[in-house]
């Protein structure tokens, strides 16, 4: 079946696929259960449940999906399975070393990242196809790889110590990575819904640059090692607020990117309509589209973990809203977001003026995401440059 | 609507300001840090505390007010629009309609509404019918509760503002406006602190912290206000019964733990509980935080050891306290003992800054400041144990004069018996003019022996130069010997003389060092020795940098803990957390729940019936595109012939 940019994919899976996919879900969900029942609270359980759920509808529909978590739960299994009980095989073991380790599989990830981006545009600029179609298997590849190797380091914290194990969400460097997969993630949802791999290259560049920034992290500052707890974080709510924050940064950084493709496209359609991006890119009335559909996402779910970190302030901080400058930015970056919405909802607005907006939006975003912990100080300050 | 938009990114904008200055600092920071004119300016704006400055409140109740306009004006519409299924819609209105289709079909009307009003119905849709002359207008609806979703998340943050401003300051501050309350900035027993400055126990909310030591217990909180505090009456007694931070091997802290015991009158027994970081206890519409922790004032015996011969000869025992205040009378020199800290292990890098890397425990350590009478203080920190250094052991002390520094460290040796004593009876003996004079002599006559003829005068001189050479090092180390070579010699002279002097001081040292050790015992001069000479010579070297008569050694502790609870009431909490719950369930149906319209207008032409079929939605047109395809085909399957045009 031919594939006609910006039109809507709407290919569902055949019954007996989301069969076999509920059920290896529900299976995986049960043998957790058997295994672990008598280490996980009630909260957890909520928490393991919704997760179940999420990547159930995620799945049905999406078989790319499907793939990246079979092969992600395969090799991190496997990848467990070598680490035994010591941490030290990391070195030893090859498949440790040279691939599933968190270090091995986060330089992997990288790695792809950056050829998906080459891919992506050089596809763009040749008008091949194929090339493009390389860009989403690595993007596919390199999101598997980031996710494999936050499940692979979820495991060795826990073989550093017992009481040192922790979901790697705890600190800039972990969340970096995070940012890096569900952005990638989220676009290949986008991608396969919209059609449009020519948008690829334009949000695989933040997923560069957020590389680019991790690997600076991981080697100047020696940011990758594994770290305990401080008291403050040792909470269930960490594992919920922390990706739920993650999926509207994505999707924020994604709308961001977007605008910046359509702002190119428009301009060089008045400058050259015949050109290669006037002619190449999804019809601007998508990408449009593809914005406000990105933002809503990202608000929806940054309104979310907003109201989570709420909670868990109520819990870990002596009240429910502090006015501490992570939350106070939190704050900005969502009226912000409500604010686009507004215009666009009620007032109409769209276009160019809505796509320097979604950009500076991004780096509103930014500044919440890295600005407050450089150079402001508060309660929330685990992760800091 | 503009206005709204307007106010939300008043908002965002104002609250930046609140994340760029650093709120509800000492007033004392501000002003040193912006000098007076821009402090008033910045104090009249409300800056140091934006989010309850008048201004700010300003903008979120005009956000609260146009918000509920907007709602109330709204919502009867959106209601309508909710359940209303648009029966009066012309045809030429379906026409209009971007999405329209029209075919026709066999059976007659009343059959072929029916049959489309069960086709929708199957799909989910709300249908009804409206029969009109020669026609039936089916109409239908899906997702109506979009409409719910703007209600919802409008409405929330109409209650989160209002559940916010119960739980704010702001019944404070009317009541500091009408002068019925005022902000104490003394520092005061609780038992003294006047009754304006006091706030009964009541329903109000308010954040307050307490410092309990370990076996005490309190039934107030201070709530900081500004540049002071007010004090919060509480209708129970917390009694804090142990505190305690565990560690992780590499020494960050791990958890923090109090065992806190609430004795209240309602209460049949004391309520027994722990708390934690992120368990706090909640009773009675309190919660009681786990905030932090600090010295409950351990009591620390202390040998104060003389470094200055004024200050006597045998080390002197005494008691004190952590956060004690004491005058201390150490020979001539009478100074202002305040201990600031205690901490029973030092799990970290060597402090002195060796070794960064390698970590462990340096053992207990106690902080304190010694103030003199014009009221200059310099800040010591000194370690109970000896710290191991190339094989040698050395208690170690170090000071600073202001926060903003590193503390330099004193390395004092430590002798064969673990202790100071050696070192302290090596320094007396340097400041006992007698004996250094006899060893000057000394010197002076071995020296001159080698030279065969001198005169007096070059006896005396040598001899005054050896006396005062060690005065000199005595009074300011090694520096001020160099000073005095670099000032006092010809510059001809000083490039060989310099060094013959630092060799004749070091002489002299070590003579003085070894003189109460058997003369004929050959084992006295040893490595271990002169390794000590050396030490204690740097040491003394650097003595009038570290600026004490004496040096404070912690002989022993009782270690004492203050938890710091923060101690709160919200009632607005539920008020908030429900308007959170409709703000994600409305922002969900926004995004996620489109609100979908059919319409089948069913025409008797004849022979059969003619459909006219018009579709739209609220949310991606593009989606709907194929949404309205699918539903085409649905109902032109069931209709049998389809002849669309
Ligand atoms: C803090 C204040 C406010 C917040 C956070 C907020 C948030 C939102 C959000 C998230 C939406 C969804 C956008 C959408 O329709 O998809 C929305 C829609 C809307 N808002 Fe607000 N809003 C606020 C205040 C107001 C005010 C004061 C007004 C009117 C004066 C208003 C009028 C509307 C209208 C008319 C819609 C469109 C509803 C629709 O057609 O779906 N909002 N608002």
């Amino acid at each position: 079946m031919t594939q006609i940019a910006g039109t809507i994919n709407t290919e569902t899976s055949r019954p007996l696929m989301q069969w076999l996919w509920r059920g290896l879900i529900l299976m995986a969900t049960v043998v957790l259960f058997s295994l672990y029942s008598n280490v996980l609270d009630e909260y957890e359980i909520g928490i393991v449940v919704l997760s179940a759920i999420s990547l159930v509808l995620l799945g049905q529909n999406w078989p790319g999906f499907r793939g990246h978590i079979v092969i992600v739960a395969i090799l991190s299994l496997f990848a467990v399975q070598r680490y035994g009980n010591d941490l030290a095989s990391g070195n030893t073991d090859f498949f440790l070393s040279y691939l599933l380790a968190s270090q091995s599989a986060f330089m992997w990830m990288s790695a792809l990242f950056v050829m998906a981006t080459v891919a992506y545009f050089s596809g763009l600029l040749f008008r091949s196809e194929f090339t493009e179609k390389t860009g989403t298997v690595l993007t596919w590849s390199a999101a598997t790889m980031g996710m494999i190797g936050l499940m692979v380091r979820w495991k060795e914290s826990y073989l550093i110590g017992a009481d040192v194990g922790h979901i790697p969400v705890s600190n800039l460097y972990e969340v970096f990575i995070l940012f890096a997969v569900i952005t990638a993630l989220v676009y290949l949802f986008y991608e396969r819904r919209y059609q449009t791999r020519s948008l690829g290259g334009f949000v695989l560049l933040v997923i560069s640059a957020a590389v680019a920034f991790q690997l600076w992290y991981t080697f100047e500052r020696n940011a990758h090692e594994i770290q305990p707890l401080v008291p403050a974080l040792q909470s269930y709510w960490m594992k919920i607020h922390v990706p739920a924050n993650f999926v509207g940064y994505g999707a924020f950084a994604m709308a961001a990117m977007i605008g910046v493709a359509y702002l190119l496209t428009s301009w060089r359609q008045e400058k050259n309509p015949q050109g290669l991006l006037a002619t190449t890119m999804p019809e601007l009335v998508v990408m449009d589209d593809l914005m406000y559909k990105s933002i809503a996402l990202g608000f929806a779910f940054f309104t979310v973990a907003t109201v989570l970190g709420a909670l868990w302030a109520a819990e870990a901080w002596g009240g429910y809203w502090s006015w501490d400058p992570k939350e106070t930015w939190a704050l900005i970056v969502w009226l912000n977001y409500a604010a686009w919405l507004h215009m666009r909802m009620t007032k109409g607005w769209h276009g160019r003026y809505m796509a320097w907006w979604a950009v500076i939006g991004l780096l509103v975003t930014i500044f919440a995401f890295l600005g407050v912990n450089m150079f402001l100080s508060g309660l929330h300050s685990y992760g800091t440059l | 609507m503009d206005l709204a938009i307007t106010l939300l990114l008043a908002l965002a904008v104002a609250s930046v300001i609140g994340t760029v200055l650093q709120q509800n600092q000492p007033y004392t920071d501000y002003l040193i840090k912006f000098g007076p004119f821009w402090f008033e300016v910045f104090e009249t704006a409300g800056l140091y505390d934006v989010y309850s400055a008048l201004w700010f409140l300003a903008i979120l109740t005009l956000l609260v007010i146009s918000t509920s306009v907007c709602v109330i004006r709204h919502t009867p519409g959106m209601l309508r629009d909710m359940w209303n299924l648009r029966t009066h819609v012309q045809e030429k209105s379906l026409r209009a309609i971007h999405h329209n289709k029209q075919w026709k079909v066999a059976s007659s009307v009343d059959v072929t509404a029916s049959e489309l009003q069960g086709k929708l119905a199957q799909e989910g849709f709300r249908v009804k019918q409206t029969p009109k002359p020669g026609e039936i207008l089916v109409s239908a609806m899906r997702g109506g509760m979009n409409r719910l979703g703007y209600l919802l998340t409008h409405l929330a943050i109409i209650i989160i503002c209002l559940g916010g401003l119960l739980d704010s300051n702001l019944p404070l501050k009317l009541a500091e406006w009408r002068g019925s309350l005022k902000i104490e900035t003394r520092d005061l027993p609780v038992s003294q602190v006047p009754a304006e400055s006091r706030l009964a126990i009541g329903s109000h909310a308010f954040r307050g912290s307490i410092n309990i030591p370990e076996g005490r217990s309190s039934e107030v909180a201070f709530v900081a206000m500004r540049d002071g505090y007010l004090v919060q009456d509480l209708p129970f007694r917390v009694e804090v019964k142990d505190f305690r931070v565990e560690f992780y091997d590499t020494g960050p802290p791990k958890s923090f733990e109090t065992d806190l015991i609430v004795h209240d009158e309602a209460l049949e027994e004391p309520l027994a509980t722990t708390i934690s970081v992120n368990h706090p206890l909640f009773y009675k519409g309190y919660a009681i935080y786990q905030a932090s922790f600090s010295d409950g004032g351990s009591g620390l015996t202390i040998d104060a050891w003389p470094l200055d011969n004024r200050a006597g000869n045998n080390p002197v025992t005494f008691e004190t306290k952590v956060f004690d205040n004491r005058q201390m009378h150490w020979g001539d020199q009478s100074l202002r003992l305040e201990m600031t800290s205690f901490r029973p292990f030092n799990i970290n890098p060597d402090p002195t800054a060796d070794e960064p890397d390698r970590i462990r425990n340096f053992g207990p350590s106690m902080g304190f400041k010694l103030r003199s009478n014009t009221g200059e203080a310099l800040e010591y920190l000194n370690y109970m144990l000896p710290l191991e250094r190339e094989g040698r052991e050395f208690y170690i002390g170090g000071v600073r004069t202001s926060p903003a520094e590193e503390f330099a460290y004193l390395y004092i040796p430590v002798d064969d018996n673990g202790e100071m004593t050696e070192f302290v009876q090596f320094l007396q003996r340097l400041h006992n003019k007698k004996l250094i004079s006899e060893h000057a002599k000394e010197m002076m006559q071995i020296t001159l022996a080698e030279l065969p003829d001198h005169t007096i005068e070059l006896e005396k001189s040598l001899e005054s130069t050896l006396t005062s050479l060690v005065t000199m090092f005595m009074r300011g180390g090694f520096t001020e010997v160099t000073e005095f070579i670099d000032s006092s010699l010809p510059e001809a002279e000083r490039d060989t003389l310099g060094p013959a002097y630092l060799s004749m001081l070091r002489e002299m040292l070590a003579r003085i060092y070894f003189s109460v050790f058997d003369n004929n015992d050959t084992e006295a001069v040893n490595d271990a020795r002169l390794l000590f000479l050396q030490d204690a010579v740097d040491a003394i070297g650097s003595l009038s940098r570290y600026g004490s008569p004496v040096f404070l050694l912690l002989s022993d502790y009782n270690h004492v803990e203050a938890s710091g609870l923060q101690v709160t009431r919200s009632p607005g909490k539920r008020t908030v957390y429900l308007g959170c719950a409709l703000l994600i369930a409305g922002v969900f149906l926004l995004f996620y729940l489109p609100q979908r319209r059919f319409w089948a207008l069913v025409k008797d032409n004849g022979t059969g019936s003619e459909i006219l079929l018009a579709g739209m939605s609220n949310r991606n047109p593009r989606e709907f595109d194929i949404i309205f395809e699918q539903v085409t085909n649905q109902l032109q399957q069931t209709s049998g012939n389809s002849n669309s045009r």
